[in-house]
């Protein structure tokens, strides 16, 4: 049952991504990222991690990416001009890109005892709620970076506040 | 014949998704005509009195119109998006009722009858489909190619974005006290002594931020701005017609109802009796002691709905930036002080 929604979930996620990228108008670009962001939800679910599945659905898919289609929709956003792209970006670009993907797996593969894993679908903690733990992670080991990003937050909202002011 | 446990599971939730479906959608029909007949009493009229004994077949002729009149597909329209966006404003109203419980906890085999699913995070699931369904309204305007449907839906977007974060933390305080996001947790933190322990006395702020938002997120009056007909023509299905117009119609009052459904979960005690232990315990054997909660449910559930109507026929529409402001400056506020004072004195008393 699990493995059948990793798979179907898996896929979505996948064609969406591919979507997002050749899609030439900006907002079935957004909508593709809200299909990637749901399907990435579905699989922290059977996963097990329930609150971060809930997490990602309503900040990122309901929140962010709203205001996203918001603002596409607000400016009118025409289509999107093809070019070929820079010959950097081929040259560079790709071989790198598959260079950083082989190093991560090696190093899930290679290390994944130390790191810690689920089975395919195997859910983490026997279906229990993990919120509690979570949130005494969240309150006592990791307080500081949690404050921290609660400051940054609130300056990248003082900024918005400078610059949408009017001058006068 | 003998089914095993999962086949039993699957063949019960089927039935069950079924049976909420249809209910749902026949409470919505009728409170059309609720609405339709209580606003016509309340303006000194009728209301629909011809279809049927007291208009009560008018629902299903509305649905025969609908079904019956012809699509149009305007040629300007983003042809995909156009005929996605009410399915998925319908969808998403429909899907948020699968994780409420409806009545008390009763199973057969292993499988609780009166709620689809027992999720840990049932409030958030409501919450995260909630917000999901803002993409319904945004896209139908953009889709549209219509300024009037684009400025509805831009006001709703808007107006949504805002009013979430009031109508989260409102609830905030409620999960504080019963300390678990399961809404068989929060119902049955409620179910001690009747209507004494409901969390609307002791959450009475964070209910009144919470009803305020509801009327917000699902654009009725006094917040029905994306769809103010004497400024935007229609807002934002200005373009749609029969059965995409009626998604969007079902849409919200499906919305109503999960909105009265939340409420009365989280402050009304959800499908537990107000008489507490008054009555006994196995009063009228076990079909009445099953079927009374859902009773008490519903009561509870039509109180809400005409509330809503009730307001929508008082209250005028307010201006865009009275809604703004009302929602920021003081909805927003006075859902934390709220949250702080609740957390304050569960830290000293509890």
């Amino acid at each position: 049952m699990q493995l059948a929604l990793f798979l179907i979930f898996a896929v979505l996620c996948v064609l969406g991504a591919l979507n997002l990228l050749l899609q030439r108008s900006p907002i079935n670009s957004a909508l593709s990222l809200v299909v990637v962001m749901l399907s990435l939800a579905v699989i922290y679910w059977t996963l097990g991690a329930e609150f971060l599945a809930a997490a990602q659905v309503i900040v990122y898919s309901g929140a962010i990416m709203v205001l996203f289609t918001f603002v596409i929709m607000l400016l009118n956003a025409g289509e999107e001009v093809k070019t070929r792209g820079s010959k950097v970006a081929y040259i560079v670009g790709v071989p790198a890109v598959l260079c950083v993907a082989a190093l991560l797996s090696y190093t899930f593969l290679h290390e994944r005892a130390a790191l810690g894993y689920a089975n395919l679908g195997g859910r983490l903690n026997d279906g229990a709620s993990n919120m509690a733990e979570l949130s005494k992670v969240l309150f006592t080991d990791l307080l500081l970076p949690f404050e921290v990003t609660s400051i940054l937050i609130l300056v990248a909202i003082l900024g918005a506040v400078v610059l949408a002011r009017k001058d006068n | 014949m003998h089914l095993s446990n999962f086949q039993i599971f699957l063949l019960l939730t089927v039935l069950k998704i079924v049976v909420v479906l249809l209910v749902t959608l026949t409470a919505v029909a009728y409170t059309v005509l609720l609405e339709r007949k209580v606003i016509g009493l309340i303006q000194n009229r009728w209301g629909p009195s011809r279809t049927g004994p007291f208009g009560l077949l008018q629902p299903l002729a509305d649905g025969i119109k609908l079904f019956l009149k012809e699509d149009l597909m305007p040629l300007a329209v983003e042809r995909p998006l156009f005929v996605i966006a009410p399915m998925i404003a319908l969808s998403c109203a429909l899907v948020s009722i699968a994780v409420v419980p409806f009545g008390n906890v009763f199973t057969y085999r292993g499988v609780s009858l009166f709620e689809i699913s027992d999720i840990n995070i049932g409030l958030l699931v409501i919450l995260g489909i909630t917000s999901i369904g803002v993409y319904g309204i945004a896209l139908s305007g953009w889709s549209s190619n219509n300024k009037y449907s684009l400025l509805g839906s831009l006001r709703a977007s808007a107006q949504v974005i805002s009013y979430e974060l009031a109508l989260g933390l409102s609830l905030v305080g409620v999960v504080l006290r019963a300390g678990s996001l399961r809404l068989r947790d929060i119902v049955n933190s409620q179910a001690h002594h009747g209507a004494l322990s409901w969390n609307i006395l002791p959450q009475f702020f964070g209910f009144f931020i919470y009803l305020m938002a509801a009327y917000a997120e699902t654009n009725r009056a006094p917040f029905d701005l994306p769809e103010a007909e004497s400024e935007l023509v229609a807002g934002y299905h200005t373009e749609y017609s029969s059965m995409k117009f009626a998604m969007f119609f079902m849409a919200e009052y499906a919305n109503m109802i999960t909105v009265a459904c939340v409420a009365t979960l989280m402050f009304f005690g959800g499908a537990s009796s107000p008489l507490g232990h008054l009555l006994p315990e196995t009063f009228g054997g076990r079909f009445l002691t099953a079927v009374f909660p859902i009773l008490w449910f519903v009561v509870k559930i039509f109180a809400f709905i005409f509330l809503y109507i009730w307001v929508r026929s008082t209250l005028p529409r307010f201006r865009y930036d009275q809604l703004m402001s009302f929602g920021w400056k003081w909805l927003l506020p006075l859902a934390m002080v709220n949250i702080l004072i609740t957390s304050l004195v569960l830290a000293f008393h509890g």
